[in-house]
C-alpha cells in the first residue's frame, strides 16, 4: 500500500463526496433502493477502491487481486459507483441501475458484472464464502487478502455467527471484515429490533481481533486495515461506526431512510448540500 | 430380460444379491477424484463418518474442512471456494443440505454459478429407525426448481463413484443424492456410464413391443426390475430405465420409449410432488401426452422402521408398481 500523504487523504475525501454524488443520482433515477447504507460507507470505499485495494480494474479476473466481499448487498450503488470512478465500467451505466437489461442488479449479481466477487442481497452468506476463498488462497500459497464488508443488521443472522466460530477456528489472518456499524436496519435502530452490544466483546469472547473506528476517517480506515494485516493469529474484525445517510442532513441518522431513494425535490437538496459545505468538504 | 449390452450384475436375481451402501460409492469415488485432482476439497459438517468423506479426510487432510454442524456456513464456504478454482464437495444427510441450507444453495452456488457439489446423503424412507427427521423426501423437489443446478440419483454404489467421480468433471453446482442403506448392485464397473444418459436396463422379450415403460432412480430401480421380471411372467412387456439424471432429463430416450410404449410408471423414494415423476410429466405433456402412474411418497412423512419395512409400507415396492403397471394399462 502506497504512503497516505495528506493530499491523499484529500484525494480521497473528495472521491468519496463525488462517490456520493453519484448514489443520489442513481437512486433517484432507479427510483428504488437503499439510500442510507451507500451514503454512508462511501468513505470506506473510497479508501479500498482508490488506496487499499491491489487490483487492476481494466482486468477484474486477475487472479491475485484482493478480493472485496460485499455480504450486505443492498448497500451496492456506492460499491457499482466506487468501481465506475476507478475505471471498471463507464460512468454512465451508473444511471441504469435496476433498470431491464443492466448489469447493475437491484442485489449484486456476480456474472452480471465483473469485479463483485460474489452475488449477494441475502444476508449472513458473505463471511461464509470469504472464508472459502480465504482457504483457497492458503493452500494455493497466495498473498491477496479477503475483505468482507457486513452491515450491523446483519448480525441478527443466525449463519453468520456460524462463520464467525469457523474463521476463529482456522485463524484466517488473510481474511479482514468491516462492519458497517450505523445502527439502523430496515424497520428501526438495531438496538430495538435485535439488541447487538456488547459487540466488541461478542467478537472477541469468539476469539476475533477487534478494532473500532470512526467509519468517515480516510486516516482511521487505512490504519486498522494496516493493524489488521499484523495480526497472524486471528482473524480481524474492523468495527466501523458511521452515519446513515452521511453527507445529506435530512437522511442522517433516520432509518426510514435505510430503504428508499430520494423523490426529484429530495435528491436534488441532496445534491446541493452534497456539493456545497454541507458536505465535508468544497468540491469546486 | 436385463439389456446383456450393459453387463449388469448376472446375480441380481439370485436369493442373495450383492449388495452395498451408496455412501460407500460417494466415499470411494470421493477419494479417486481427490487423487486425480487436487483442486478437489471436501467439507462435512460434523458428518464425516456418516456420509463416508472420512476416507478422503484420512488421505488429504490439508483439503478437507470440518465446519461443525452448520449446513448454512458449510455450503457458504464452498460457494467461495468454487469461485477460487477449487471443486468442493459438500456431504450431510439431505433434510440438513440441502434441506436447511437451500437459500444459501441458491443464492452462493446457484445465482452464482460456483462449482460446488453437494452430497445428500440419507435420502428416502429407507434411511429407517432414525425416523421422519431424517429422511429426506423433498430434496429432489428442492434442488430441481432451480437454474443452473443438475440433479443425479445414482441406482447403486457402482453408479454412485462414477457419478461422483463424473461430477468434479462436469463444470457447475451438481446435488447428488445417495441412499444410506447397502441396496443390490445392478451395475459392474463394465456397465457403460455416460453422466445424463437414461439406460434401459429391460427389455421386452424377442424384441417385443413394450407395454409400458418403468422410469426409476436410486436404489428403487431394483423394485423396478423385480416388477419387470414378474409382469413378463404375465406377458406384460416393460422398459426399465435407470434415470440417474433427473436433471438434465435424457429427453431423448424417455420420450422415445414414452411412444413406443404408451404407458408410463415412475418410481423414486421421493414424494410424488417435485420428484423424478413430476420431471418426466412436464417434459411428456410437453413433448409426448401419455397415460403415467406414480410410485413414490404420497404427501406424507416417514416413521422410524426398518429399511425394507418403510418401503413397502410407504407404497414403493415391486408388488406396488406391478399394480401402478396394471393401472396404467387400463388407461391405454
Amino acid at each position: 500500500m502506497l504512503e497516505l500523504t495528506d493530499e491523499k487523504i484529500k484525494f480521497l475525501e473528495k472521491r468519496a463526496n463525488e462517490i456520493r454524488e453519484s448514489v443520489v443520482k442513481m437512486l433517484y433515477e432507479a427510483g428504488s433502493g437503499h439510500s442510507a447504507g451507500p451514503l454512508g460507507m462511501a468513505d470506506v470505499f473510497s479508501a479500498f477502491y482508490f488506496h487499499i485495494l491491489n487490483h487492476r480494474p481494466e482486468e477484474p479476473e486477475w487472479s491475485d487481486r484482493d478480493r472485496l466481499v460485499l455480504s450486505n448487498g443492498h448497500i451496492c450503488p456506492v460499491r457499482y459507483a466506487a468501481m465506475a470512478y476507478a475505471g471498471y465500467f463507464p460512468l454512465d451505466e451508473l444511471n441504469t441501475l435496476r433498470k431491464l437489461g443492466s448489469r447493475l442488479q437491484g442485489h449484486p449479481h456476480r456474472q452480471s458484472l465483473p469485479g463483485l466477487e460474489t452475488t449477494s442481497g441475502p444476508l449472513g452468506s458473505g463471511l461464509g464464502q470469504s472464508i472459502g476463498m480465504a482457504l483457497a488462497a492458503k493452500l494455493d500459497q497466495k498473498k491477496y487478502r479477503i475483505y468482507c464488508f457486513v452491515s450491523d443488521g446483519e448480525q441478527d443472522e443466525g449463519n453468520h455467527w456460524e462463520s464467525v466460530m469457523f474463521a476463529a477456528k482456522r485463524k484466517l489472518n488473510n481474511l479482514t471484515v468491516l462492519m458497517d456499524r450505523n445502527n439502523i436496519q430496515i424497520d428501526g435502530f438495531t438496538e430495538d429490533i435485535m439488541p447487538l452490544e456488547p459487540l466488541r466483546q461478542k467478537y472477541e469472547a469468539f476469539n476475533w481481533h477487534v478494532l473500532e473506528i470512526n467509519g468517515h476517517s480516510i486516516e482511521e480506515i487505512v490504519d486498522a486495515v494496516n493493524e489488521a494485516k499484523a495480526i497472524y493469529e486471528k482473524p480481524t474484525l474492523i468495527i466501523c461506526h458511521t452515519i446513515p445517510g452521511k453527507g445529506v442532513s435530512f437522511m442522517e441518522n433516520n432509518y426510514l431512510w435505510h430503504g428508499k431513494p430520494p423523490t426529484r425535490d429530495e435528491a436534488m437538496a441532496a445534491l446541493k448540500e452534497l456539493r456545497s459545505l454541507g458536505g465535508k468538504i468544497q468540491i469546486d | 430380460m436385463l439389456n446383456p449390452e450393459l453387463h449388469l450384475n448376472p446375480d441380481i436375481f439370485s436369493e442373495t444379491p450383492k449388495k452395498a451402501a451408496l455412501r460407500d460409492g460417494y466415499g470411494e469415488g470421493l477419494l479417486e477424484i481427490g487423487l486425480e485432482n487436487s483442486d478437489v476439497v471436501a467439507l462435512s459438517a460434523d458428518l464425516e463418518e456418516s456420509t463416508r468423506a472420512e476416507a478422503f479426510a484420512k488421505k488429504y487432510p490439508e483439503r478437507f474442512f470440518e465446519v461443525g454442524v452448520a449446513e448454512q456456513d458449510m455450503v457458504s464456504i464452498a460457494a467461495g471456494f468454487g469461485v477460487s478454482g477449487k471443486i468442493p464437495f459438500v456431504s450431510s444427510y439431505a433434510v440438513f443440505s440441502p434441506g436447511r441450507n437451500w437459500e444459501q444453495i441458491r443464492t452462493t452456488i446457484c445465482y452464482n454459478d460456483s462449482n460446488v457439489k453437494i452430497a445428500g446423503h440419507h435420502a428416502g424412507v429407507s434411511t429407517g429407525a432414525d425416523g421422519a427427521t431424517h429422511q429426506a423426501t423433498e430434496d429432489i423437489a428442492l434442488m430441481r426448481s432451480l437454474p443452473n443446478m443438475k440433479v443425479f440419483a445414482p441406482c447403486d454404489a457402482i453408479e454412485a463413484k462414477k457419478i461422483t467421480v463424473a461430477a468434479a468433471k462436469i463444470w457447475g453446482p451438481i446435488y447428488l443424492r445417495f441412499s444410506r442403506n447397502p441396496s443390490v448392485v445392478m451395475t459392474t464397473e463394465e456397465t457403460p456410464f455416460i453422466p445424463g444418459k437414461a439406460d434401459i436396463f429391460w427389455l421386452p422379450q424377442n424384441n417385443k413391443k413394450p407395454d409400458v415403460a418403468i422410469i426409476g432412480c436410486g436404489q428403487l430401480v431394483y423394485q423396478c426390475l423385480l416388477a419387470a421380471k414378474a409382469l413378463e411372467k404375465e406377458k406384460i412387456q416393460t422398459l426399465v430405465i435407470n434415470c440417474h439424471s433427473i436433471k438434465p432429463l435424457d429427453s431423448r430416450q424417455i420420450v422415445a420409449a414414452a411412444k413406443k410404449s404408451g404407458a408410463v410408471v415412475t418410481v423414486e423414494e421421493h414424494q410424488i410432488a417435485g420428484g423424478l415423476g413430476g420431471a418426466i410429466a412436464e417434459l411428456l405433456s410437453e413433448e409426448n401426452p401419455t397415460p403415467m402412474e406414480f410410485v413414490g411418497v404420497r404427501d406424507v412423512f416417514g416413521e422410524s422402521g426398518e429399511g425394507e419395512e418403510l418401503i413397502k409400507k410407504y407404497g414403493m415396492a415391486s408388488n406396488h408398481i406391478e399394480k401402478a403397471v396394471k393401472k396404467v394399462l387400463r388407461r391405454k
